[in-house]
């Protein structure tokens, strides 16, 4: 009995730990006082402060667009990626795939960093186009690998199947091994959208002058001490993320079920 | 399967484009001095090293280690009995608690260490309460105990899901048998459960230090403008003072710094078998 409530009270605890400054914030981005730590009422003062903010709106837009541009290419290249890697074997698959984790595994400044050379190195300007490029490039590893386990599951016969039924190869991709892939595809390319939202390391070296996307935006007003406008950011965005992972999270229960079904 | 082996070739240029290219740059860049601004111009040296190698550079590369160290032991404490009692609940128990750990880490990275600033501030909550009980206002920003504290925040989900993963994926009859055999309760966990989770711990310990090694975010928000880690040094090269030679040399420090962490720690991983890539590393 003790023991049971010792564990309760540990597992209560570790949870308190990670919610509590969450709740706090998103608490306070209703308290109608720029200092912290006293209630004085509840307002929506910051949220409406928010969206008047052009600084946060420009950067909202950025960040919206590279996510939905960066996912749907990387999504486009890394699916036709994953396909082609499956295809291969031997030294140049295992080549391939290790340099798939070398931005996985590194870290995400030495990937900033020498995206930031690259771009200097070509002279190109730093600004969306840049960003956009690096956004592509780390969430390019994270396509390829939600895809592979869905074509290894895949009958390796199905393709074969309907090219000799008289398929062109073209064709048996487009009806056959997509439509069995797409759970992968669609995972990949929720999981591009939200590490592109999430990112800051890596927008903050490839960006140019007066680009920046949310994150970058929160660095620098963060750093000029605390400001309400980022509580009310922050519960948006909280609200917004939870939702998202709520839908992957009923997405994979469901195919789970249907896996198991047809067994 | 079909002649479409072509298909990965867009990758492929992207691959060597964006990944391999920028790397030997970096590499070219960290044995060689000069203006920044001439390529041509640049030359062979060492110099960057013996640089780092001064006290000043050492400092901040061992307190770095050591601030990772200390975060990744934390996670590992407080991280390593949640998992086990995550996964000896009831499977719908434990699909919330999973959901409820996975969700902090789905906020923004930025916001949530900007939350601790709101805690821990002069005038933030912590201090707002030990004010009301009579304390005085206490010191709590800007020191390394702050920063640890972002960094077990941030990180400490990344510890106890692949050590769940494990635990939940093991094998109830080895446990079973373990009792069976007349072993107790300490003995059990001690030879048989411990052992078996440590895969999972390897992979915990990874995804824990590797970030906390590599932050400049959390430093320089909870450490304040005293707080400098290998992270700060090299975006200082790079966004401020821009002698990319020193930056680069120190990001190929961090780099292979961590590598050979990670060839040494999972060499204690005997199951580790690349599952299709990774085994290089």
């Amino acid at each position: 009995m003790v023991e049971k409530s010792i564990k309760r009270l540990y597992t209560f605890m570790i949870f308190l730990f990670l919610y509590a400054p969450i709740i706090v914030l998103i608490v306070f981005s209703f308290n109608d006082s720029k200092s912290r730590g006293v209630w004085s009422g509840f307002t929506l003062r910051w949220y409406f402060e928010l969206f008047k903010d052009r600084e946060v709106l420009r950067a909202l837009y950025y960040t919206i667009f590279i996510a939905i541009t960066s996912s749907l290419i990387s999504t486009i290249i890394g699916t036709f990626a994953a396909i082609g890697i499956f295809g291969m074997n031997g030294f140049g698959k295992k080549l391939v795939l290790n340099l798939n984790y070398l931005p996985v595994l590194n870290p995400d400044i030495v990937t900033a960093v020498a995206l930031m050379t690259l771009f200097r190195f070509v002279k190109l300007e730093f600004g969306v186009l840049t960003m956009l490029l690096a956004h592509v490039t780390f969430c390019l590893p994270y396509v390829i690998l939600s895809i592979l386990p869905k074509l290894k599951q895949m009958n390796r016969h199905l393709a074969e199947a309907a090219m000799d039924l008289g398929a062109t190869p073209l064709y048996a991709l487009r009806k056959v091994v997509l439509p069995e892939i797409m759970p992968g595809i669609i995972t990949g390319a929720l999981l591009a959208f939200t590490l592109s939202i999430d990112d800051f390391v890596i927008s903050f070296f490839t960006t140019g002058h007066g680009i920046s996307n949310l994150s970058i935006t929160i660095f620098s007003m963060a750093r000029r001490g605390i400001n309400p406008i980022i509580n009310a950011l922050s519960t948006l965005m909280f609200i917004i993320m939870v939702s998202l992972l709520l839908i992957i999270n009923y997405r994979t229960e469901k195919q789970e079920k249907s896996l198991v079904e047809r067994r | 399967m079909m002649k479409i082996r072509n298909t990965a070739f867009p990758y492929f240029i992207w691959l060597g484009i964006f990944i391999v290219v920028p790397l030997f740059l970096v590499l070219y860049f960290a044995f060689t001095t000069g203006d920044s601004q001439t390529l041509s111009e640049f030359t062979f040296s060492l110099d960057n090293y013996k640089r780092f190698l001064t006290p000043i550079y050492l400092n901040v590369f061992y307190r770095s280690v050591w601030l990772a160290v200390v975060s990744t032991a934390i996670c590992l404490v407080l991280g390593y009995p949640i998992a086990f009692i995550i996964s000896k609940e009831k499977a719908k128990t434990r699909n919330v608690m999973v959901l409820m750990l996975v969700i902090p880490m789905w906020m923004n990275f930025l916001l949530r260490t900007y939350a601790w600033l709101t805690l821990l501030g002069k005038n933030g909550i912590i201090n707002y309460i030990a004010g009301k009980l009579g304390f005085q206002e206490l010191d709590l920003l800007y020191n390394d105990t702050a920063v640890l504290l972002g960094m077990v925040y941030n990180f400490l989900p990344f510890m106890v899901l692949p050590i769940f993963s494990v635990m939940s994926k093991m094998d109830r009859n080895l446990i079973e048998a373990a009792e069976d055999l007349g072993a107790d309760r300490r003995r059990t966990f001690l030879k048989v459960i411990f052992p078996l989770s440590l895969p999972g711990v390897i992979t915990g310990i990874t995804m824990v230090f590797i970030p906390a090694v590599s932050t400049f975010v959390i430093s320089s928000l909870l450490g304040g403008n005293k707080s400098t880690l290998i992270g700060n040094l090299i975006e200082q090269q790079f966004r401020y003072t821009g002698d990319w030679h020193f930056g680069s040399s120190m990001s190929i420090i961090l780099m292979v710094f961590i590598f050979l962490a990670m060839a040494l720690t999972s060499k204690f991983d005997k199951e580790k078998e690349g599952e299709g890539g990774g085994g290089l590393w």
